[in-house]
């Protein structure tokens, strides 16, 4: 670590490319919370949009017609506005509405950006659960059925492990663009990792550098994203289904 | 075809009038209602409104031709430009819109000097052309993608009838791909028009910035809800619509 920190400070007073995130110890230890919390961020908006996607999901295929509909609006309504004004509306709208809990708001900025971008990628997750849902051939729900299954238990054992890999490539994508969404968390001053690099670039004055260290960054996290899901996809594939 | 129904428009729509009426009932006499406040303020709202759409046709006729150049690049036999751009498509389609936002922002210039004249180079196109980066990007991939799905059987036939690769791309197989890649095109323009929000986060003054320094200068809680979900309202007239047609196009499309 030393040698990696001395290494980068040799860099600056040679060349001047101004890496204080490897050699201090303050910038760096922002820099990682910045990266902890962009990786927190995904990580909770992630498990819950495949929750109430599933969710959402089944609500667009109900039997009846009120549940159908409001589920679909909630879904057009999150996909066809801009994330940006969703998020404000949630944190600088609904927030002050909240009631205080012992004088403080119940949620914080890191709240609200979960709240607000576990919505929007709900409606992803929902759509997409439909498209593979609808995937599944109709013979083989029809021959679970024959063979005694209950609804549920359909729905349990056949639809959704075929489903599941039908949409393999889609929530790849939708989970790119869901670490990709996070930097908007850096509007309402969640300390991600934008938020961090600003900070660091403001007071150091290395903007060039910064920059490019988040793109970096990102397009690892996304890499090793690609790479995991095109990993399980293999693993999980079922011989002779979707190809 | 499923018949156009605006269930979210009207859910919106809902959110808006109920907070109005809310707010309205519960205004004290003595202050401006607060559906007089948004009427006063609307002329402003839309000419921030109409700066959002004037940078998304700024972005996206740059985008789309930067981003043909790249799918074609990206398409040829040639290693030397296929490589390259390779790795151009992937570092801006996976870079966050934001990020490259910034990137530009801060690394051009705020004017050109030519020769004696100093250009000045406003926040406003800087910003456009760094919400061009991804949408060449991902055009790039649009044009690849539409280009591959054309039958090889189409690029033998054309070569026996002696025509060589340029005319056979440009004569035979891309005007097949046009109709494959409108709808794709246009989700991503509404996508486009949607991130147009992030520049006022770089400071260009767009509906989102005047929203809110009208909630600012007002100062009143009241009007929170109201206002916000009549900017929500006002991008999902725009952009249901298109993601209403390109669902129909591509419906159409499939069935031939």
């Amino acid at each position: 670590m030393d040698d990696v920190a001395a290494w980068f400070l040799a860099l600056y007073k040679t060349t001047g490319i101004k890496l204080t995130i490897f050699y201090d110890s303050y910038d760096r230890g922002r820099f990682l919370l910045g990266l902890v919390t962009t990786l927190k961020l995904s990580a909770y908006c992630l498990v819950l949009s495949l929750v109430f996607g599933a969710l959402v999901a089944m609500l667009q295929g109900s039997r009846l017609a009120l549940v159908r509909r409001a589920a679909s609006g909630f879904v057009d309504l999150f996909r066809n506005t801009p994330p940006l004004v969703q998020l404000y509306f949630f944190y600088f709208a609904l927030g002050p509405l909240l009631p205080r809990v012992g004088g403080v708001p119940p949620l914080g900025s890191f709240g609200w950006a979960v709240v607000s971008l576990t919505l929007l990628e709900t409606a992803f997750a929902a759509e997409i659960y439909r498209a593979g849902v609808e995937a599944v051939p109709k013979a083989m729900v029809e021959a679970a059925a024959a063979l005694g299954y209950s609804r549920l238990q359909i729905y349990r054992r056949v639809v959704l492990p075929l489903a599941l890999r039908v949409t393999m490539p889609a929530m790849t994508n939708n989970l790119v663009n869901l670490v990709k969404t996070t930097t908007l968390a850096y509007a309402i001053a969640v300390p991600e990792l934008v938020y961090m690099s600003a900070q660091v670039w403001s007071e150091q004055v290395n903007v060039p550098e910064m920059m490019v260290v988040l793109l970096v960054c990102y397009v690892a996290i996304v890499g090793i994203i690609n790479q995991f899901m095109q990993w399980l996809e293999v693993r999980l594939r079922v011989p002779g289904f979707g190809q | 075809m499923r018949v156009l129904s605006n269930r979210a428009g009207i859910a919106l729509i809902a959110v808006f009038v109920a907070s109005l009426a809310l707010a309205q009932a519960a205004a004290p006499p003595e202050r401006p209602s607060v559906l007089a406040l948004l009427i006063k303020w609307t002329p402003l709202l839309a000419y921030g409104f109409l700066f959002n759409l004037l940078i998304s046709f700024f972005a996206m006729a740059i985008g789309t031709l930067a981003g043909f150049a790249l799918g074609i690049a990206r398409i040829s036999p040639r290693a030397a430009l296929s490589g390259p751009s390779w790795i151009v498509v992937q570092f801006f389609r996976n870079a966050p819109w934001l990020v490259l936002l910034f990137f530009v922002m801060y690394l051009l210039p705020f004017q050109f000097t030519v020769g004696r004249t100093t250009v000045p180079f406003p926040d406003w196109i800087k910003a456009t052309l760094g919400l061009a980066l991804p949408i060449m990007a991902n055009v790039a991939e649009i044009v690849r993608g539409a280009v591959q799905s054309i039958p090889t059987a189409q690029w033998d036939a054309a070569r026996s009838l002696a025509f060589s690769r340029r005319e056979t791309l440009w004569k035979i197989i891309l005007p097949q791909c046009v109709k494959r890649m409108l709808p794709p095109w246009m989700n991503w323009y509404a996508i486009l028009t949607m991130a147009t929000t992030l520049a006022s986060i770089v400071g260009v003054s767009e509906v989102m910035t005047i929203t809110l320094r009208i909630t600012n200068a007002e100062s009143r809680t009241d009007l929170l809800i109201p206002i916000y979900s009549y900017v929500l309202l006002w991008f999902f007239l725009y952009c249901y619509p298109i993601s209403r047609w390109t669902r129909r196009l591509e419906a159409r499309y499939e069935m031939r």
